[in-house]
């Protein structure tokens, strides 16, 4: 297929919100192709804004800035050409299978007799005949989004977009229903001319996908574009299939920074505050023992994955925190725990928390809180009080995460208390703070 | 609907499209403005009516009933079909469009908390000032049913609009539903659930205000209604227990009619609409439901007549409503355009609150201080009933709902209970209380009580059912004390669902302050002091500048009321007691 036509032109396009009189950029100046033959991939970790770009290639949602086309003219409203398969399903819960399909068909105005067997055949095609008459609620997670691909394929789309429609299933659901995706695809018994594929999932990206663009956060922007040259079939087990996966991983996990730049700046400061992931200590200090474990105290992170069988969103934020903390540093897709992390892992609880609180300190979310407490009338701050000042830095959503990290981590370094049926967050007494270096 | 939690397991009971409380501003003192001048203009209206009024005489044969039985219920339906029209255009407009929220809003707001019987003389002498008697009288009763139906179903269309996923609302906007098939698949089915309980709420209000309606009188003017109020008051008018028994036995068996015949159905077909994915472990079940689906001869005629009309019907919407649904774009009307209209609007508005304020002047001195001694007195009463109804409605309520099987037994036999208008058993109550000194008094309190503590109970069922058992389970485990268990367990458990029954409670009897604290009975009238005494007395007396401003006064203190207190410890209850 030389010379393909390009289906869709995104230039320079920005999603900016405002909240509170200062605006969060979303996604920022994406420009990214896509043409007829395409599957591509996009791929990053929660909050990138890979969904929002989504909204805007269908329609839903209009760009702050920027252009979208479509065959070479402008968007205006829904995108006609293109549907959706939601991760949810989205399936009406009051229609039957065929009746769910039938709608879809209804709303083009295709007529009743057509659209009885055209829903029929596509039923058959995905494998659910017999379960025509079934209630959605009847049916398997796969099963369901079984449905949903039959109605985005009853409408023949030009541009297929799948928004992350594996992530709800189980694990076996899911790779066949990938199987079978790819079946009609390569089969070329569908009229889709290009499949968009937003997922986290490093895996199935490779499996997948012709082309991978990697989005990263703070703000959304593609970090890279590249082509997947493996022929399908593809195998999981295959070294091609894991030399890729393991490149995305370094792709994405980066490689840690010297600490002024990994830790960011406190809020109100210039510069950018580096927003903190939302995990658990205890994973945390789960993942720490494990490497602990490992010869030479490192790890490749696709195979930790693996062996973990953990997401890779979750994992890659377990160690953005570890890095952040100085527990570990990563570099060309390995992790390797530091002297420090090597000594959080083998402490006793107690020792565990001193350890965690010291490293806490440094971090400039966590100090400008202390210093505010400190300063505050009997040590303590109401919850909205913080969470707006911390609107200053990050949107509503955001700053709330936020907050609920920063306290968590606290309470677990015996830092802070907070009264959830007050809303008011306390420093523990003795938890003075250090001077700012 | 704070009581939708735990909806899958406990048994089917009402769930109220909660009121959004909102803080007071300024859209409410213009709205209060508005309704002030809208009663003004009324009255005016009303002054040309005659002085004396005879409407027509009620028998009291038995024979009369299923024909003023089938008046009544036309009156109701009439008026709930006025209602779910009003409620699909008015909830689809603040859902909707940005700026009708903002005045919409407010003014739903302040127009439940209206008291609505006294808004009756005013819509009467409104209609028959153009209209033949009959048929203002007629309309007056509608409108009246009508104001008590139509405010909760506006609110649970409103909140569903708002509250549909946003997969589907994304799903349907990116397969390009027409507005029809919008309304029909999406809209429509989300909603009917909650739709089907507050139309189930609404009926159950409209009868205790049909009821006062039929058995209207104001001085001269008599406007009764043939119909099972005024049979029911006739009947204690004249003493006829023979008569009461009879018209009480009609009402209970029309509300079990249509419990088992129209309202269990239609919770039976609605458990399809239902958003969880997961099958309810006790849908709600109909006997009758199931025979209709049994029935050969009735699908035999579903296929061959109802369907093909139907799907008539729906190509005929689908061409009309047939354009996609547009999101709505920020609407931005011309700004001198939208300045005018606003000018001319506040001209409009101070012109009448001018007359209004002139109206009001006449109201003396001590009259003003009457209707504050009254607020008081009522103000007590309403709060006598409510601690009352809480005394006995939570253990009970408790009791019934942590126990599966004695909710099953009692539960239809408590909706039926308390689906018998309070209205209804008035005349009967004062026959028996007006012997004693201070009967009226006491008559009152029972009356509010009788209105208003069935919510209460439904909620704390409601609540008690929804406890999860595993926290039951470790209460008794530890050996919690029957002390410790309620303080610990219970209370905390039932008490956003006593907030949510507390707020439609309170309102309720305020409304019934009204019926209850004036009565005319056996051709003498009795009053005791209280606001609601002083609508009724300015009513009867045709004083109407005292019955505006003693109206006003309720509204404004039933509004404030809902958000000096009931808005507090709603958000308590939202924000602390929550099981999920």
């Amino acid at each position: 297929m030389n010379a393909r036509a390009t289906l869709l032109d995104l230039r320079r396009v920005s999603q900016v919100y405002w909240s509170g009189g200062r605006s969060f950029t979303a996604i920022q100046n994406i420009d990214l192709h896509l043409e007829e033959g395409e599957f591509l991939a996009l791929l990053g970790p929660s909050g990138c804004g890979k969904s929002t770009l989504l909204r805007i290639i269908t329609g839903l949602q209009a760009p702050t800035s920027g252009r979208v086309l479509y065959r070479g003219e402008p968007l205006t409203g829904v995108n006609p050409h293109a549907t959706i398969v939601f991760q949810t399903f989205a399936l009406f819960p009051w229609l039957t299978v065929l009746e769910n399909v039938e709608v879809a068909l209804k709303a083009r105005g295709v007529p009743a007799k057509l659209r009885a067997s055209r829903a029929l055949d596509l039923l058959d095609r995905v494998g659910l005949d017999g379960f025509e008459t079934a209630y959605p609620r009847e049916l398997s997670g796969g099963m369901r989004q079984k449905v949903g691909f039959a109605r985005a394929m009853a409408v023949e789309p030009e541009l297929l977009c799948l928004d992350e429609p594996f992530s709800a299933l189980d694990v076996l659901s899911a790779e066949s229903l990938r199987g079978e995706l790819l079946e009609l695809w390569t089969g070329g018994n569908i009229p889709t001319r290009a499949i968009l594929l937003v997922t986290h999932n490093i895996e199935e990206a490779v499996l997948l996908a012709d082309r991978i663009v990697v989005m990263d956060k703070d703000p959304g922007r593609v970090i890279t574009d590249f082509r997947v040259d493996y022929p399908q079939p593809r195998q999981r087990k295959d070294p091609r299939f894991l030399d890729l996966v393991d490149r995305v991983y370094m792709i994405l996990a980066g490689h840690t920074q010297p600490e002024h730049l990994e830790l960011g700046t406190a809020p109100g400061e210039p510069g950018r505050t580096r927003a903190l992931p939302h995990i658990n200590i205890d994973d945390l200090a789960g993942l720490m023992e494990h490497l602990d474990a490992m010869p030479g105290n490192r790890a490749d992170i696709y195979a930790l994955a693996r062996e973990l069988t953990m997401s890779s969103d979750h994992l890659l934020q377990l160690i953005e925190a570890a890095e952040i903390l100085g527990f570990a540093t990563v570099a060309q897709g390995d992790i390797t725990l530091t002297g420090l992390g090597e000594t959080f892992a083998e402490a006793s609880i107690p020792a565990r928390k001193e350890i965690f609180a010291t490293r806490l300190r440094r971090v400039p979310i966590v100090r400008w809180l202390l210093s505010l407490l400190q300063a505050a009338d009997r040590r303590q701050l109401e919850w909205d009080v913080v969470q707006k000042a911390l609107e200053l830095e990050f949107h509503e959503e955001e700053a709330e995460r936020q907050l609920e990290t920063v306290i968590s981590w606290g309470r677990y370094a015996e830092m802070l208390t907070y009264d959830d049926s007050r809303e008011i967050i306390y420093l523990e007494p003795g938890a003075a703070v250090s001077a700012p270096r | 609907m704070t009581t939708e939690g735990g909806a899958g397991r406990t048994p089917y009971l009402f769930r109220l499209a909660q009121p959004l409380l909102r803080p007071l501003s300024a859209a409410d003192l213009v709205v209060v403005a508005l309704l002030g001048v809208l009663l003004w203009a009324g009255v005016r209206l009303g002054a040309a009516v005659p002085e004396i009024l005879q409407a027509s005489e009620i028998s009291l044969a038995p024979g009369v009933l299923p024909y003023y039985a089938a008046l009544s219920c036309g009156r109701m339906l009439a008026a709930y079909l006025l209602s779910l029209t009003f409620s699909l255009i008015y909830g689809t407009l603040a859902a909707k469009h940005q700026l009708a929220e903002k005045i919409l809003l407010p003014l739903l707001d302040v127009l439940q908390s209206v008291p609505i019987l006294s808004f009756l003389p005013v819509a009467l002498l409104t209609f028959s000032a153009f209209l033949p008697l009959a048929v203002a009288v007629e309309l007056a009763a509608i409108f009246l049913i009508f104001t008590s139906q139509a405010w909760n179903l506006t609110f649970a269309w409103y909140q569903s609009l708002r509250t549909i996923p946003r997969d589907l609302e994304e799903a349907s906007t990116v397969f390009r539903f027409p507005a029809w098939l919008r309304f029909k698949h999406l809209e429509l089915p989300f909603a009917a659930i909650s739709l089907i309980w507050n139309s189930m709420m609404s009926w159950a209000g409209g009868w205790f205000f049909l009821m006062a309606a039929e058995m209207f009188s104001a001085g001269q003017r008599d406007f009764r209604l043939p119909g099972l109020g005024s049979y029911l008051q006739e009947a204690a008018n004249q003493g006829s227990v023979a008569s009461l028994v009879w018209g009480l036995g009609t009402m209970v068996g029309i509300i079990v009619l249509l419990d088992q015949l129209v309202w269990r159905p239609l919770l039976a077909w609605a458990e399809k609409f239902k958003l969880q994915m997961v099958e309810s472990e006790h849908p709600p079940t109909s006997w009758f439901y199931d025979v209709l689906r049994g029935s050969f001869l009735l699908g035999v005629v579903w296929q061959r007549l109802f369907q093909p009309v139907l799907a008539r019907l729906d190509l005929l919407l689908l061409r009309w409503f047939g354009a996609p649904a547009v999101q709505p774009a920020p609407g931005v009307p011309r700004p001198w355009l939208r300045r005018a209209a606003a000018g001319l609007g506040m001209v409009l508005l101070g012109l009448g609150l001018w007359e209004t304020s002139r109206f009001l002047w006449q109201v003396s001195g001590s009259q003003w201080l009457a209707i504050l001694m009254g607020l008081g007195a009522t103000l007590l009463r309403v709060a006598a009933a409510l601690v009352i109804a809480l005394a006995w409605t939570i253990p009970l309520g408790v009791l019934i709902g942590t126990q599966p099987r004695l909710a099953a037994l009692l539960q239809p036999l408590v909706q039926v209970v308390a689906s018998i208008p309070a209205t209804a058993l008035f005349p009967v109550v004062l026959l028996l209380f007006l012997k004693f000194p201070g009967g009226l008094n006491l008559a009152a309190v029972l009356l509010m009580l009788l209105g208003t503590q069935w919510y209460l109970l439904f909620n704390v069922i409601a609540g008690a059912s929804a406890i999860p058992r595993d926290l039951q389970y470790t209460s008794a485990l530890l050996g919690q004390g029957r002390l410790d268990r309620w303080r610990t367990l219970i209370l905390p458990a039932i008490f956003p669902y006593v907030i949510t029954g507390g707020i439609t409670a309170s309102g309720g009897a305020w409304n019934a302050s009204i019926v209850a604290e004036y009565v005319q009975f056996g051709g003498r009238s009795l009053a005791t002091t209280g606001l609601g005494a002083i609508i009724s007395q300015a009513t009867a007396a045709g004083d109407y500048p005292l019955l505006l401003a003693a109206t006003l006064c309720m509204i404004l203190a039933v509004a404030s009321i809902n958000r000096l207190f009931w808005r507090r410890l709603y958000r308590l209850a939202e924000e602390r007691y929550r099981l999920d």
